[in-house]
């Protein structure tokens, strides 16, 4: 008889995952007993989960490790978005027990989803084979589904849950059939293979079955960033959503499918540069504008950041044509800027919020200024970054992408890009001129400030403002962290 | 750098000022008013060390440089100076700010702390843009500025606040994005290194590329200055903007556009800037004349002082373009003219708007009975914003017109000459219909004569205005070394393209002998 020869497995590079597996699944367990209105104490055990996590990752900084037979690798590139992913989950977390308590569906649920949801994500970024990036997108897109939809006794959250589901399950087809396809022409799920293959035999190129594999998979990556045209789902989805999670999926998700797109694109397809930057101006140019022209006339202000967030993936896409040093440190930067930003501005939505998601309105903004001098500060803090103005991440961030494009020849692109950065100034600044420039409607008086929701508010600002002021250290790391 | 670093002290102490207001007591105004005061006065003193220090000569001094960014391609300076250009810009802005602060004491009742910690932000922005020679630095001064006079049109401005504040806000946004973008081209052609603008100085930019990248910075300088037809947001920020915004937005901001030109625009661009001085100096003219006919119209006197402002800083453009020292150095004393003239114009209008809440010409008339020291103060003002020898800006205008007659602009100068009547025009007749003539409105026959808060607010400017009508010398000493050094670099190397051999090198000579470009 034969004996199975079992591999070596280094687990090393997928320790953040096990990690966090494991207190999510603890964490159903532990749900059962904890009664609903304590329900908080599961999401400060996730926390806990998280920060754990967090500091298995400084030690692989520099050392990238590859494993599972090359499927999985945990190199900078990945770390520095794992971070990303571990700092969106525990803000959400941080801003999530309140607006539950506040919607009454307080479930426990949402701890482990969260969890789940961030070992996906990790995946996506750490995958270096078709197969496992497929796995962390499916792991995180369930997750999602469920997490959209959460506030069961919401009409719109139903409806939220349902959309995304649909179009979810759309758009994995299209990624999975590219990825098929793909296999078909090259023989191959890993990508540097798929490199390999494609650098000795250029006639692939011309294959048609490579061809279409490649452009479906971008398809499917596309809805995951929510690019234009793939943008539909966006709106629908996030102001449905229960809040927290609309911030969870601005910011994680979107920097997974990053990860993912960025992954496959550099490393597989590294010669066919010149076609996917074609492939790829298109879609920057029209998810900029088209993310900004329709959020210049939204008045639910979650609507409005949810076509803020398809502007600021175009802005992402710019880099991402450029396709140089510069413009994908630029992405890494930007989309760790913009979790501070994103969910910082949801943590104010949802302390100004009311129950059953009402006063969610850029007009129940007036006179907030008045009312709370710090957190309406707090809020243009987020606002201005959002914009772009110096001096927050947000600029740094657009400098970094724009000086990407540049120096790559898309003098162009950039000009697109700014201009569009100029149109946004007039949707965000409508936020304060409500905030600051009219006079209070309400008193605001049922908004309760809980620390946890403070303590998201601060580190966002730290982390909007600071890197804002003194960007060179993370600058740097995502300068060491690209593929390139 | 052992020495001690003034130019910071200077930028950053109204940002200490701004962290100390924020323990005041919400309800206390007048400690949170007198901090501010206090703050910019120390500021204006801090800075007055910069003028007697000031070799004048036409290097950059009191010079700091630090690192500050390293990421990647990039490298990023605290690099700050000054130089004949700036200074007596930077001398203008901390000597109008607490003039600026003086001003609001009882016209801004509500959010007082807010007010204050705008106006003391604006002032970081606006000296930090003075003084930066790191191109990143200067844009993230020039944008920080927006920021805080957007609040201040915006939160305390008139009936049409929000309108004039996001106006202003988005125009202004468009021509910087671009600059933006033209500073990032302008890095990666310059190769590896900082951000000084000095290194771009040495560069030698192809014709076409100069041209571009001329345009995108003349955009955000244009819409700054405001020059014809860019001007629009200039009158609705400027007629909506409470006084202080009003008398900081023409004493200062608007400087911003023209030094602009002169530290970037002109001197890294300089064959653009050849090929565009036609253009702009029709613009410039158009918007002298266009400018003071449209004043003269005008209902409403804070209407027609923010269309003077365009007329005058038309001329400014004019003078600067001739690129003579005559008309560079009109240009910049003009700027400082029209700084506080314009600034205390629109003090004047304050006073009369906060005695009646009004700004209409009909409403007034004859209140130089009724209000003799506030008539006599006006009309000063009046003639200097007029250009009457004697008064500051005089000088000025004087020499703007001589450069621009000497210079290739002769014919533009000969037309821009008739703004000046224009202008004696629309100020004259303005002044005429408000303060002379019967008092015949009864609300106006109660009015009370400036009180001393508003004399000591206007005394420095009615002195300056004769100082510098009348012995402009020391001003014009301390900036024309560096004004000559300019003209020397922008016309170096204006003739070094034209001197290059036209003739096509013949292919058989070794690379060595072909003629090196000049640097």
């Amino acid at each position: 008889m034969e004996t199975i020869a079992i591999p070596v497995i280094n687990f090393a590079p997928i320790m953040p995952e096990i990690i966090l597996s494991i207190f999510a699944m603890a964490l159903l367990l532990v749900n059962v007993f904890v009664p609903s209105e304590h329900k908080a104490y599961l999401g400060y055990l996730s926390l806990v989960g998280i920060i754990i996590t967090g500091f298995t990752l400084i030690g692989g900084w520099g050392n990238p490790v590859a494993s599972f037979n090359d499927s999985v690798v945990q190199d900078n590139f990945a770390l520095f978005f794992k971070g990303i992913f571990l700092l969106t989950v525990g803000m959400t977390i941080l801003i999530s027990d309140q607006y539950f308590k506040r919607e009454e569906c307080n479930l426990g649920e949402l701890y482990p989803l969260l969890l789940f949801a961030t070992v996906g994500m990790m995946l996506m970024a750490s995958g270096t084979d078709l197969m496992t990036i497929f796995l962390g997108l499916e792991v995180l897109s369930v997750s999602l589904y469920v997490l959209a939809g959460l506030n069961r006794a919401s009409l719109k959250s139903n409806e939220a849950g349902l959309k995304y589901f649909l179009l979810g399950a759309f758009s994995t087809g299209f990624l999975l059939y590219g990825m098929a396809l793909t296999y078909g022409a090259t023989g191959t799920t890993r990508v540097v293979k798929i490199a390999e293959y494609v650098a000795q035999n250029s006639a692939v190129a011309q294959n048609p079955l490579f061809v279409i594999g490649m452009l479906l998979m971008a398809v499917g990556f596309s809805f995951k960033i929510a690019a234009a045209p793939f943008h539909m789902w966006t709106p629908d989805v996030y102001e449905g959503a229960p809040t927290p999670m609309t911030a969870f999926m601005s910011a994680g998700p979107k920097a997974a499918g990053f990860a993912a797109f960025m992954r496959v694109a550099i490393i597989a397809f590294p010669s066919l540069k010149a076609d996917w930057s074609d492939l790829l101006w298109i879609l920057a140019v029209l998810t900029m504008t088209v993310g900004n022209l329709i959020a210049l006339n939204q008045d639910n202000i979650k609507r409005m950041l949810a076509y803020s967030s398809i502007a600021h993936a175009g802005y992402a896409l710019v880099g991402f044509t450029a396709g140089n040093a510069e413009g994908t440190a630029g992405i890494l930067f930007y989309m760790l800027s913009y979790a501070f930003m994103n969910i910082g501005a949801f943590a104010i939505i949802i302390l100004v919020g009311k129950k059953g998601e009402a006063n969610n309105n850029v007009m129940d903004y007036a006179g907030f200024g008045t009312k709370h001098p710090v957190l309406a500060l707090a809020m243009a803090v987020f606002l201005f970054s959002l914009a772009g103005m110096p001096p927050t991440a947000g600029f740094i961030g657009k400098f970094y992408l724009f000086s990407g494009a540049v120096k790559a020849g898309y003098v162009w692109l950039a000009i697109i890009g700014v201009l569009n950065s100029a149109a946004s100034v007039y949707y965000y600044l409508r936020v304060m001129v409500y905030m600051y420039m009219k006079d209070p409607v309400e008193e605001f008086d049922w908004m309760k400030l809980t620390p946890a929701v403070a303590i998201c508010i601060i580190i966002a600002v730290v982390g909007v403002l600071l890197p804002g002021v003194v960007p060179a250290f993370l600058l740097n790391l995502a300068q060491q962290a690209v593929l390139l | 750098m052992s020495q001690f670093p003034l130019i910071s002290v200077m930028t950053f102490l109204p940002l200490l000022g701004v962290v100390l207001l924020f323990f005041v007591p919400k309800q206390s105004h007048s400690a949170q008013r007198g901090l501010a005061l206090l703050v910019s006065l120390v500021t204006f003193v801090v800075s007055l060390p910069l003028v007697t220090g000031f070799q004048s000569n036409a290097e950059f001094q009191f010079v700091e440089k630090v690192p500050w960014i390293a990421a990647g391609p990039f490298q990023m300076n605290y690099h700050v100076a000054i130089d004949g250009i700036s200074i007596w810009l930077v001398i203008l802005t901390t000597f109008m700010m607490p003039i600026a602060i003086l001003s609001t004491w009882t016209a801004v009742e509500t959010k007082v702390k807010e007010y204050m910690i705008c106006l003391l932000l604006l002032e970081v922005g606006m000296l930090g843009a003075f003084i930066s020679l790191d191109l990143f630095l200067f844009y993230i001064f020039w944008e920080v500025m927006l920021i805080p006079m957007y609040f201040i049109i915006g939160i305390w401005g008139g009936k049409n606040k929000i309108y004039a504040a996001v106006k202003f806000f988005i125009y202004t946004m468009v021509g910087s994005l671009l600059m933006l973008v033209a500073l990032i081209v302008l890095y990666f052609k310059a190769g590896a290194g900082d951000f000084t603008v000095l290194r771009f100085y040495e560069l030698s930019l192809d014709p076409v590329t100069q041209t571009w990248m001329f345009l995108a910075f003349a955009l955000a300088f244009a819409i700054k200055v405001p020059m014809f037809p860019l001007h629009t947001w200039l009158p609705d920020a400027h007629t909506e903007a409470p006084t202080a915004g009003s008398v900081i937005l023409a004493a200062v901001l608007l400087k911003m556009g023209t030094y602009g030109f002169v530290r970037f625009a002109m001197p890294l661009f300089p064959d653009a800037t050849a090929q565009f001085t036609p253009l702009i100096a029709v613009l410039s003219v158009i918007g002298i004349v266009y400018a003071a006919l449209v004043a003269m119209v005008q209902e409403d006197v804070k209407k027609l002082v923010a269309y003077s402002s365009v007329a005058h800083l038309g001329y400014v453009m004019l003078g600067v373009f001739a690129l003579n020292i005559q008309g560079l150095s009109g240009g910049m004393l003009q700027m400082l003219n029209h700084g506080v003239s314009t600034g205390a114009l629109f003090l004047i209008v304050g006073f009369i708007y906060e005695r009646r809440h009004t700004r209409l010409i009909t409403d007034f008339g004859g209140l130089a009975k009724q209000m003799p020291i506030f008539a006599t103060i006006f009309m000063i003002v009046t003639l200097s914003s007029i250009g009457l020898p004697g008064t500051n800006g005089f000088v000025g205008e004087f020499l703007i017109l001589i450069g621009a007659y000497e210079s290739e602009l002769r014919w533009y100068a000969v037309i821009g000459t008739s703004g000046v009547i224009l202008a004696a025009v629309y100020m004259l007749w303005m002044f005429q219909r408000v303060m002379f003539g019967e008092l015949t409105n009864p609300k106006n026959q109660t009015l009370t004569d400036l009180n001393a808060r508003e004399i000591a607010i206007m005394l420095p400017l009615v002195v300056l205005i004769f100082v510098m009508g009348v012995y402009p010398t020391p001003f014009i000493d301390k900036m024309n070394p560096s004004l000559e050094k300019l003209i020397v670099h922008v016309k170096s190397k204006q003739t070094a393209k034209a001197q290059i051999p036209q003739i096509p090198a013949p292919q058989a000579l070794p690379a060595a002998v072909l003629p090196v470009e000049h640097k």
